[in-house]
């Protein structure tokens, strides 16, 4: 087995991570926590957080500031 | 309520400021050598000839103007998502006067004929020198805010942004490697490249393209995924495709930079290589302008009283033209009839003009009122004025471009019946004049656009007052 080898195999596991990647981000569980990432620009100018739904409910954003 | 903390803003308001600014200076020196080129008279002095002004120009747009818009939105982005005021203060100050000083030492060295010769690297190494200093000091700060976030996650702008500044760290420090001149014992600012031949070549080319890959793109990238949600007021079309988004272009951009060099004594295979991984990113570059543009959709309406929002979509359309147009290019068969021509330039005008210019202008119309205390710019009408100067110059730029590059291509590979060349290759200079002049109004009228903008900033700021917005108080506090 030469470098080249190691190249090739390199390259395939850096695409299989990358196959990866795009399962985990479209996969069901993440997509709470996307909806919440993409609010962060938006609810950054009042101190309330618009889209979290009413009841004593604490977002993963609110729970790291009152840690 | 007992008095609280606010933003850095001071930092942000001076490197939007800035940009504009070298906005001018850098395009103002771009019409004076597409002058140069209609009227060779016009190289008056070696200091203000064309070899000379050329590389001044593209470090001025590209790191000047470009460079102060991403310090400018990036500092703005990640203390406003991340609920945190900047990281260190003071070393956020010193990348602003250091890159200022980085932009006017190479405003004086490249006239006077100091240059290392390497493409958008041209600056000698005490400059370099200067610039990683810049650079860790930026990636210190910007990286200490995301560590002191109050919110759990990092918004997906700010891993562009952070992609951007790890990328252009490492780029800078491995294409700027250079062994000084001793002159008779003295050190001085002369250097040579620590690589050579082919190695060179390829080195220069992966700094090259990643330059745009990152600096240009990746940057602008973090920009649009900040500035086009909250000029839309609506949240990203997809968050999941920005994260696919944002992993697709950090795994292909780093292979494409050999189709500079199709052609050339770079191994076959390497030309293959930087081709296919060229037209792969096809793939990730319209995923991220269908979700900047899909962000709008139910909103469209916005998009007809709104110049701001108008320079966004305007600028996503070109970066989703140039990012068709490039892999295109870097076809190798294309590259033999594109490449050296005009096509070259306008290309990267389109890139350079339609999509970071347009989007840094968008945004840094969203933060100019809200750093100096003012509900909206003194003017929406020159806003719009702006607008449309700006995309007629940019229409009139790339069009004459692309006719002259195409023609220049099909008139430097015609041959006769016997052989030998049809047209010398004065010929085709010759005919390119017309195209030069269309050019050469196009980018007269971008500029134009820029010293409005810069009118209307300085009336916005005449009579406000530098504000700080205060830092969002955690949950627990109201």
């Amino acid at each position: 087995m030469d470098i080249n080898d190691l190249r090739s195999i390199f390259t395939v596991l850096a695409f299989i991570a990358f196959i990866g990647i795009v399962w985990w981000a479209y996969s069901d569980r993440r997509k709470a926590t996307y909806d919440e990432a993409a609010m962060l620009p938006l609810d950054d100018d009042s101190p309330f957080v618009p889209m979290v739904p009413s009841g004593p409910q604490v977002t993963k954003n609110q729970e790291r500031k009152s840690s | 309520m007992q008095s609280q903390a606010t933003y850095n803003y001071k930092v942000v308001r001076q490197f939007a400021v800035m940009t504009v600014i070298w906005g001018i200076v850098g395009m103002l020196v771009g019409v004076i050598i597409a002058a140069q080129l209609v009227w060779p008279e016009l190289n008056v002095h070696e200091f203000l000839s064309y070899g000379r002004l050329r590389p001044l120009h593209t470090n001025a747009v590209i790191f000047a103007f470009g460079g102060c818009a991403l310090f400018a939105t990036s500092y703005y982005c990640v203390q406003r998502t991340s609920h945190a005021p900047l990281f260190a203060p003071g070393l956020a100050a010193f990348t602003f006067w250091g890159w200022q000083v980085v932009i006017v030492l190479a405003a004086l060295s490249l006239p006077l004929g100091f240059t290392q010769a390497k493409e958008y690297a041209e600056l000698e190494w005490p400059i370099d020198i200067l610039i990683t200093l810049v650079w860790v000091s930026y990636a210190v700060v910007f990286f200490g805010t995301i560590v002191k976030r109050t919110v759990s996650h990092i918004y997906v702008a700010n891993w562009f942004f952070g992609g951007f500044i790890l990328t252009v760290a490492v780029l800078h420090l491995v294409n700027s490697a250079a062994i000084p001149v001793f002159s008779a014992g003295v050190l001085t600012p002369k250097s040579y490249s620590a690589y050579a031949g082919v190695q060179d070549a390829m080195i220069q080319w992966w700094y090259g393209h990643n330059a745009v890959g990152f600096f240009l793109t990746a940057g602008f990238l973090g920009m649009m995924y900040y500035f086009v949600p909250k000029q839309a007021g609506r949240p990203v079309y997809s968050y999941r495709l920005s994260v696919v988004h944002f992993w697709a272009l950090i795994f292909t951009y780093m292979w494409a930079g050999p189709h500079h060099l199709h052609y050339t004594a770079l191994p076959d295979w390497t030309q293959s290589v930087g081709m296919i991984f060229s037209l792969i990113l096809l793939a990730p570059s319209w995923g991220g302008m269908i979700n900047g543009i899909m962000t709008l959709s139910g909103a469209w309406h916005k998009l007809r009283d709104d110049p701001i929002l108008k320079f966004m979509i305007t600028s996503l359309s070109f970066y989703g033209m140039s990012t068709f147009e490039g892999p295109m290019m870097s076809i190798k068969t294309v590259n033999a009839l594109s490449h050296y021509t005009d096509w070259t330039v306008g290309h990267v005008h389109s890139g350079a003009l339609g999509w970071v210019a347009m989007i840094s202008i968008g945004s840094i119309y969203y933060l100019l009122p809200r750093l100096f205390g003012k509900p909206e710019m003194h003017s929406k009408k020159l806003i719009e004025a702006h607008f449309w100067i700006a995309t007629i110059g940019v229409v009139l730029y790339i069009a004459s471009m692309w006719i002259a590059g195409v023609m220049q291509g099909l008139m430097w590979r015609a041959t006769n019946v016997d052989g030998t060349l049809t047209y010398s290759f004065v010929e085709s200079v010759k005919a390119t004049y017309p195209f030069w002049t269309i050019r050469l109004l196009g980018g007269l009228l971008f500029l134009s656009g820029m010293v409005i903008m810069a009118y209307n900033m300085f009336l916005t700021m005449a009579g406000g007052k530098a504000v700080d917005a205060p830092v969002l108080a955690p949950a627990g506090a109201h």
